[in-house]
């Protein structure tokens, strides 16, 4: 790579001298490109038989080509073009065509007139639509340009009656992804006839080949998505297409129908066969409900999926959705949520159903039942049962999102949610949970659905049980008897799986907290008190009685009355509480004693928060006084970053801003420290030692600019240009110093060169921000860079030193939202005496349990660190399937971590800690000619370097020698 | 006129003894061979005397198709096959080949053994009948003979049972035989394709009921289950041996597994054993679960469900049994039943329909003291709950497939009458197809209108479509070809590869005909008049005057001449081929019209 970038940096200044030189067009097409274009030529003419030619392309595909001599290539590509009676070749050809017109920097119109001159004579189908895909991948690249889009539109309507299924396709796409956008533009290019697109587009829904007609759809989604306005009659068209024959059309079809949904949600359509008319959405919404049941499970999950994201459609549609009005013999049955809800409502819970307890009731007129048309009707019922999870899972998100919307809609499906937690596949199941949870604000759960919830508490899964308490945390509960039961079976749950202790205990704390007057009665019994006797004193490490304690202590908080209900040793158990799970036991203002916290009263809670004025105000101090003298300006940034410090420690929402800003500002300090130092007047060869402490600072610097761009979640481009230019800041410190204290010019070029290149990339990749960084050490280094680049080592070290002392210190804009990553190990505990026995050779699993919290992508960057007492350390990915995310923002990571080693003599300890990782290419777009290549995955992999994320934690194992 | 005719011989509004006939493109075809559980007479098996009086049955049956194994639909498979005789194919799928021969032999023990039935079918008739029998896979495409093909598809409703596509020349039939359109733990839904046959015939058992959502009465069932197990009670299932067992052992298995239980399962009788054998090896057969995860571990591979012994139905503490068979009318259900029935912590769960008379319709009807043999007065106070779990396809799921398959015409089976008028409406009304009911032994007469293929060959169509190919591809266009029947295929080729083929020479047909004109002037300048006129009128033709004399317009000649008697008269000749037809007759009746005045 490295190699590459510098070929790219000198064959740019080369080029640069010999286009002066040239005038003649077709000359310099020849010279400027040496390498590449040439050599494809002569292989191309080397090769005897098209399998030859063929091989030698596919050879050529595999490595980028510069824009530069992208056209050169293309020329090439064309002669042999013309040449090539071989199909397949003119393909391959073909397809690079398009392939190349996608480079960066290229600017593609020049071929687009022998592309579209190459088509005309081209009798291959299969080329020909390989040519059209030329024209759209040009075509996509000049998005500007009205004149060339309006004839490629052309070119696509002359080939759309090609009898070839494949042209026609290319042809709709073409259209879809260039068609006009507006009409009055395309009147001002004369002589090219105003097309309606969507029209012609249209006409193509009745075609005979099922894959064009799908490409039409698509290409209709296509204009909409470019913010095209679908005509409405499109609606009906797309209508007919619900009955075609092929799945992949009518999976299309159900997608436009929503779109055109969404756009004319208010207009009146008729009901066909009947005088009345419904507001379009509804009959959409009918419509899709209807593919519900389709043949296909591809359209049965897009037709679920899209169901809950029609949020306009009427209350009554909606809830026709739930409803599948059942008979039995031609009367009128009852479902069991029906009953079940009288029983309840009749005061009797469960009175052991006799058969024919569902007998059916009224007689049904039988001209009144509409077996098939009645739109909207059971389509969640069916959805909910359906053969395939996916088309399940796809129901319940929708009756997720749709239930947001519609309080009323949300009671409604509560009975079909709870019904799910006892589907058969796991993964259903903690989807419903996690949907119940997301709409858990708009319901209350009558006590038998409580109870079929609680049924899953004793599910064996760990991830269904704590999704289930995440529910529970956010439930309201109607009874106190609810309240009752929730708590058995939370301690039930508790006694068979105890490692949920800590999850468990979070729930009853929320489950206190919302609901104080349920428990209110419930204390003397929860307590076990007598009005006469004092009873025992229950066990203080009894995991149940500090679950049933903190329910009652969370309810107190809001509950004044409920201390009074305390026998001595509950106030007891509470201080100790209160010090030992402090995040769990609130402070309480318990009758003689007085309030042990008042730092922070949550009723005073002005708009401007004095706390984050204050960190506004230091930071601007710290901003203006740029021009202090070296001294005060050291001093007050210490002084800053001390008091940013402590900001966060006492303010966890203002953590991450205050972190992140004393980070960027004790980088500047070290820079400050660092320009300060005595080395810079002393004579080379007498600055050896402290030499050391500027290139420490230096390497520090980098540490900490990795740590801001990578740990921190919600950092935006500014930043990011900010932190990259303290990086450079810091390297071109690394260059100056190392300069300085080694002799001899050879490594330097070396360095130099690197740094020259660092600064390129810069510019490139921060192109948009320049103007933003004015004045800067960058702003400057970019002034000088003609210079710099033709200069000696020597020269460079001298010019970046001066400018290093001049530039001045850059404002950090501080992003909206900024959270530090971080991470805890909750298992392994650290804490256990009894090594880990195995045998050596062989391999031991270590459960690993750690949550992560302000992760983005946590698959891909956070790692396992195993280090090993002899110093040799491993690194572990973890499967992309062990992290789990039960909350926004939140992660979850539990996975096995196989650990092995020879045999030791005595058990020692393996440290285990997270690693961050990071690889800040990754923020650079890479370019589209290595799609495919064999490049691209290492890229993807590549780790360039690691931040730790969490504190290690040791495990003490053993190694025993195998027996033989 | 082709016909399609079909003659239901049990099963025509009636629930049990399918058999249905089937004729189509000349071909016969027998789906189902059943018996009837309410008969032990001869009604009990079809009358096929009906499909032949004398003469072998093999010679007019071109197949049989069976399509499950429960015995309303091939119980007289051996009694037909081996007693009545007949040699032909019997087509089934592999699970139902591998099953049906164990419910056949029990059935045959009950009848024999246990009744004493003479002249009923032996052991080694089923074994011979079974060797008649061809596997068929799902979607295979099986040809019978040159133009008989059936094709199978999924229907859920019991393992290994399937729905079938006759199909002669382009006329079809589908039959369903019994499905179900909802999944259960173990099986998936039935699926059909758009095939959009002459005929489906459909089962209609629940023609008037629409079911609630499965997952209330399966998490009733389970609810149930586990608290009695829970305060120490023990529950009994009686059930019959194949197909619901194994979904409600799947369901508890599971249940068990999810929520860690220890209470023990058993399942008595070696009859489900065997059968669960087959479950395990069946699995392409199974829904979408137990296919995913068999790899890992088999479903039907029960980890807590064990098999029964007599002795552990005294052993204390919680358990669940499934016992044989489901009505509590006999055997070891029953035996269970007298021994637990006495205490009220214990539960007996009716998974299924009980008929009357049997111990298990009388406790479902609230009679809490029993009359058992010996006098002896057996007081139930154990609770007794109902749950229905049926694989039969309700209203609406019929009305789905309808919709599913597009038939042309629907004729319902397996349903009692009075409910299939009801669907029978339904389905006129709301897809417009006529529907048919017929009683056994009625036959309903189908016309059909085939679509003959024939072939094109590939230079014609080529040619004709290069003429311009419009994006409506459905209107219909003309094409100017040959129509070849040769031994019963059609063909259409160009004429001159016809003639080529035939070995005809061409023969040109020309047409004449005189116009007579009145012109003074002479023959040539008549000519020259005469294609100056045409030349302006058909500007988009080639119009040429040759040197001797005469006019063409295309190939179409004009020869101007004096008429004979009248020397002021002229006569013009025009002749033209067969083929420019139109633009020749176009022509006289412009030359009739005269020329236009010299000016």
């Amino acid at each position: 790579m490295a190699a590459h970038l510098k070929k790219r940096v000198y064959e740019e200044f080369t080029k640069v001298v010999q286009q002066q030189q040239e005038e003649i067009a077709t000359k310099k097409l020849r010279l400027t490109k040496p390498s590449k274009s040439a050599a494809l030529h002569i292989d191309l003419c080397k090769a005897t038989s098209p399998a030859d030619a063929l091989q030698y392309l596919l050879q050529f595909a595999r490595k980028p080509v510069e824009a530069e001599s992208v056209e050169g290539v293309v020329r090439i590509l064309l002669e042999h073009y013309y040449k090539e009676n071989d199909p397949s070749v003119r393909l391959k050809i073909a397809s690079l065509l398009g392939l190349l017109s996608k480079t960066a920097g290229f600017s593609p119109d020049c071929i687009m007139d022998d592309a579209i001159n190459i088509l005309q004579n081209e009798k291959s189908h299969q080329v020909l639509a390989q040519l059209l895909d030329t024209l759209l991948a040009i075509g996509t690249k000049l998005p500007e340009n009205q004149a060339i889009q309006m004839r490629l539109v052309d070119v696509a309507c002359k080939h759309l009656t090609d009898t070839s299924h494949g042209v026609r396709n290319k042809c709709l796409q073409l259209l879809g992804n260039l068609g006009s956008l507006e009409k009055s533009a395309a009147k001002d290019t004369e002589g090219l006839a105003v097309r309606d697109v969507q029209k012609i587009i249209g006409d193509y829904f009745s075609d005979q080949d099922p894959r064009v007609r799908t490409a039409a759809i698509k290409a209709m989604l296509q204009l909409h998505e470019r913010g095209l306005k679908l005509h409405q009659t499109i609606y009906n068209q797309a209508c007919k297409l619900l009955s075609d024959d092929y799945e992949q059309v009518r999976s299309a079809a159900v997608q436009l129908i929503w779109v055109v949904s969404q756009l004319y949600p208010e207009s009146i359509v008729p009901i066909p066969s009947s005088n009345e008319e419904i507001r379009l959405v509804d009959d959409a919404f009918g419509k899709i409900c209807h593919m519900v049941s389709d043949g296909s499970w591809v359209v049965r999950v897009q037709a679920a999926k899209l169901l809950g994201s029609m949020e306009q459609v009427s209350s009554h549609f909606l809830e026709q959705t739930l409803d599948k009005k059942l008979m039995s013999d031609l009367r009128r049955k009852r479902t069991a949520h029906e009953r079940a809800k009288e029983l309840y409502s009749s005061g009797e819970f469960s009175s052991g159903r006799k058969w024919g307890d569902d007998a059916p009731k009224e007689e049904i007129d039988t001209g009144a039942v509409n077996l098939i048309e009645s739109g909207a009707c059971g389509a969640f019922v069916h959805g909910l049962e359906d053969e395939m999870y996916e088309v399940r899972i796809a129901a319940v998100e929708a009756l997720c999102m749709l239930a947001q919307s519609s309080p009323s809609f949300a009671e409604k499906c509560l009975d079909f949610l709870v019904d799910m937690f006892n589907d058969e596949i796991e993964e259903v199941r903690l989807q419903s949970i996690h949907t119940m949870r997301k709409i858990s604000n708009n319901i209350t759960l009558r006590e038998d659905q409580l109870d079929t919830v609680l049924a899953v508490l004793e599910d064996s899964s760990r991830d269904i049980r704590e999704a289930l308490h995440e529910l529970l945390c956010c439930t309201n509960v109607s009874t106190k008897e609810g309240i009752h039961l929730a708590l058995v079976e939370l301690l039930k749950n508790l006694t068979k799986y105890p490692t949920d202790r800590d999850s468990i205990w979070k729930c009853l704390k929320f489950l206190g907290s919302r609901h104080p007057t349920l428990v209110l009665p419930l204390v003397p019994e929860l307590l076990s008190t007598h009005p006469f006797f004092d009873t025992a004193e229950p066990d203080m490490d009894d995991p149940a009685y500090i679950a049933v304690l903190v329910l009652i202590f969370n309810a107190a908080k809001t509950c004044p009355t409920m201390p009074a209900l305390f026998s001595d040793h509950t106030f007891r158990h509470y201080a100790y509480l209160r010090d030992s799970l402090s995040h769990l036991v609130p402070a309480l203002r318990l009758p003689g004693r007085k309030l042990v916290s008042s730092a922070v009263s949550p009723n005073i809670t002005p708009q401007e928060d004095p706390s984050h004025q204050f960190l506004q105000q230091s930071l601007e101090r710290v901003y203006s006084l740029q021009h202090l003298d070296p001294q005060g300006t050291q001093e007050l940034l210490e002084f800053t970053i001390r008091d940013l410090q402590r900001l966060g420690e006492l303010q966890c929402e203002l953590a991450g801003v205050a972190d992140f800003s004393a980070t960027y500002l004790r980088c500047q300090l070290l820079l400050i420290k660092a320009l300060q130092e005595k080395l810079w007047n002393v004579a080379a060869p007498l600055y050896l030692k402290q030499s050391d402490l500027a290139l420490a600072a230096a390497k520090q610097i980098m540490e900490e600019t990795y740590k801001m761009e990578f740990m921190y979640s919600g950092v935006e481009n500014k930043q990011v240009v900010i932190i990259h230019h303290m990086r450079l800041q810091a390297k071109a410190l690394q260059l100056i110093v190392t300069a300085r204290t080694t002799r001899g010019v050879d490594p330097l070029f070396g360095m130099c060169e690197k740094f020259l290149q660092e600064v390129d990339f810069f510019q490139r990749c921060f192109i948009a921000d320049l103007p933003h960084l004015q004045d800067s050490f960058v702003d400057k280094l970019l002034d000088l860079m003609p210079r710099l680049m033709t200069a000696k080592p020597a020269e460079v070290v001298k010019i970046l030193q001066t400018m290093l002392r001049q530039s001045t210190f850059l404002h950090l804009p501080l992003p909206e939202q900024i959270h530090k990553a971080s991470a805890t190990i909750i298992e392994p505990a650290g804490e256990s005496d009894n090594p880990l026995r195995f045998t050596s050779g062989l391999v031991v699993a270590l459960d690993v349990d750690a949550t992560l919290e302000h992760v983005q992508d946590p698959q891909n960057i956070v790692k396992v660190q195993v280090l090993y007492p002899d110093g040799q350390a491993q690194m572990i990915h973890p499967k992309p399937a062990d992290f789990r995310n039960p909350g926004p923002g939140r992660h979850r990571l539990i996975t096995q971590v196989y650990l092995s080693h020879t045999a030791w003599t005595e058990p020692c300890q393996v440290e285990v800690r997270l690693l961050l990782a990071y690889n800040s290419s990754s923020r650079i777009p890479k370019s589209l000619w290595i799609e495919g290549g064999e490049m691209a995955p290492q890229v993807e992999t590549s780790i360039e370097g690691t931040i730790p994320l969490s504190k290690s934690v040791k495990v003490y194992i053993m190694p025993k020698p195998a027996r033989r | 006129m082709p016909e399609i005719r079909v003659t239901p011989l049990g099963a025509g509004q009636d629930v049990g003894r399918s058999c249905i006939l089937v004729s189509i493109g000349g071909k016969n075809v027998m789906l189902d061979c059943g018996m009837h559980m309410g008969f032990s007479d001869d009604r009990r098996f079809p009358d096929f005397s009906y499909i032949t009086r004398n003469g072998r049955l093999t010679d007019f049956l071109d197949c049989v198709i069976i399509s499950h194994f429960h015995l309303d639909h091939c119980g007289a498979l051996p009694y037909f096959s081996e007693m009545v005789g007949y040699d032909g194919p019997i087509y089934m799928t592999q699970p139902t080949q591998a099953i049906c021969p164990i419910l056949l032999e029990d059935y045959r023990k009950i009848a024999v053994d246990k009744k004493g039935e003479a002249n009923f079918f032996t052991s080694q008739m089923i074994k011979d009948c079974m060797k008649k029998v061809v596997a068929v896979h799902l979607h295979q495409t099986v040809q019978v003979d040159d133009e008989l093909e059936i094709k199978a598809y999924y229907a859920g409703h019991v393992l290994g049972a399937a729905m079938f596509q006759i199909k002669v020349g382009s006329e079809s039939v589908v039959y369903t035989g019994d499905y179900n359109m909802t999944p259960d733990r173990h099986l998936g839904a039935a699926w059909i394709d758009k095939c959009r046959p002459n005929l489906l015939i459909t089962e209609s058992t629940y023609a008037t009921t629409i079911r609630d959502s499965k997952r209330c009465r399966e998490r009733d069932f389970l609810k149930k289950v586990h608290e009695t197990v829970e305060r120490g009670g023990k529950v009994l299932i009686p059930v019959f041996a194949l197909g619901r067992a194994q979904e409600l052992c799947i369901l508890l298995e599971t249940f068990w597994e999810r929520m860690d239980l220890k209470a023990p399962i058993y399942f008595s009788t070696g009859l489900t054993e065997k059968a669960n054998h087959y479950y395990k090896l069946f699995i392409p057969w199974t829904n979408q679960k137990i296919r995913k995860t068999f790899v890992q571990r088999n479903m039907f591979e029960f980890k807590h469900i064990k098999a029964f012994d007599r002795a552990f139905a005294d052993s204390p503490g919680p358990m669940v049994v499934f016992a044989t068979p489901g009505m509590l009318h006999a055997g070891q259900s029953l035996q269970i039943f007298r021994k637990w029935a006495g205490s009220e912590r214990n539960m007996v769960i009716m998974p299924g329909y009980c008929v009357q008379g049997t111990v298990g319709h009388k406790i479902l009807s609230g009679q809490r003291k029993l009359e058992m043999e010996g006098r002896q007065v057996l007081e139930v106070k154990m609770q007794v709950e109902y749950m229905s779990f049926s694989a039969h396809a309700d209203a609406k799921g019929i009305m789905q497939l309808v919709g599913q398959a597009e038939p042309e015409n629907v004729l319902l089976v397996h349903g009692e009458a009075k409910k299939m008028e009801f669907l029978k409406q339904k389905i006129e009304q709301e897809f417009r197809v006529s529907c048919y009911m017929p009683a056994n032994g009625e036959t309903v007469t189908l016309s059909t209108s085939p679509s003959i293929p024939v072939g094109i060959s590939l230079g014609l169509l080529k040619r004709e479509m290069a003429q311009g190919l419009l994006p409506d591809a459905k209107k219909p266009r003309l094409l100017h070809g040959t129509l070849i029947m040769k031994d019963s295929n059609f063909r259409l080729v160009s004429s001159e590869q016809a003639l080529k083929e035939l070995g005809l020479a061409e023969h040109q047909l020309r047409f004449t005909c005189r116009v007579h004109l009145h012109d003074t002037r002479k023959e040539q300048e008549t000519a020259l008049r005469v294609y100056s006129h045409l030349k302006s009128v058909l500007k988009d033709h080639c119009v040429q005057h040759l040197p001797d004399g005469s006019v063409t317009v295309e190939s179409i000649l004009i020869q101007a001449a004096a008429h004979s008697e009248d020397p002021s008269t002229k006569v013009l000749l025009v002749s033209w081929t067969y083929q420019d037809e139109e633009l020749g007759s176009y022509l006289t009746s412009l030359l009739k019209k005269g020329l236009p005045q010299a000016s």
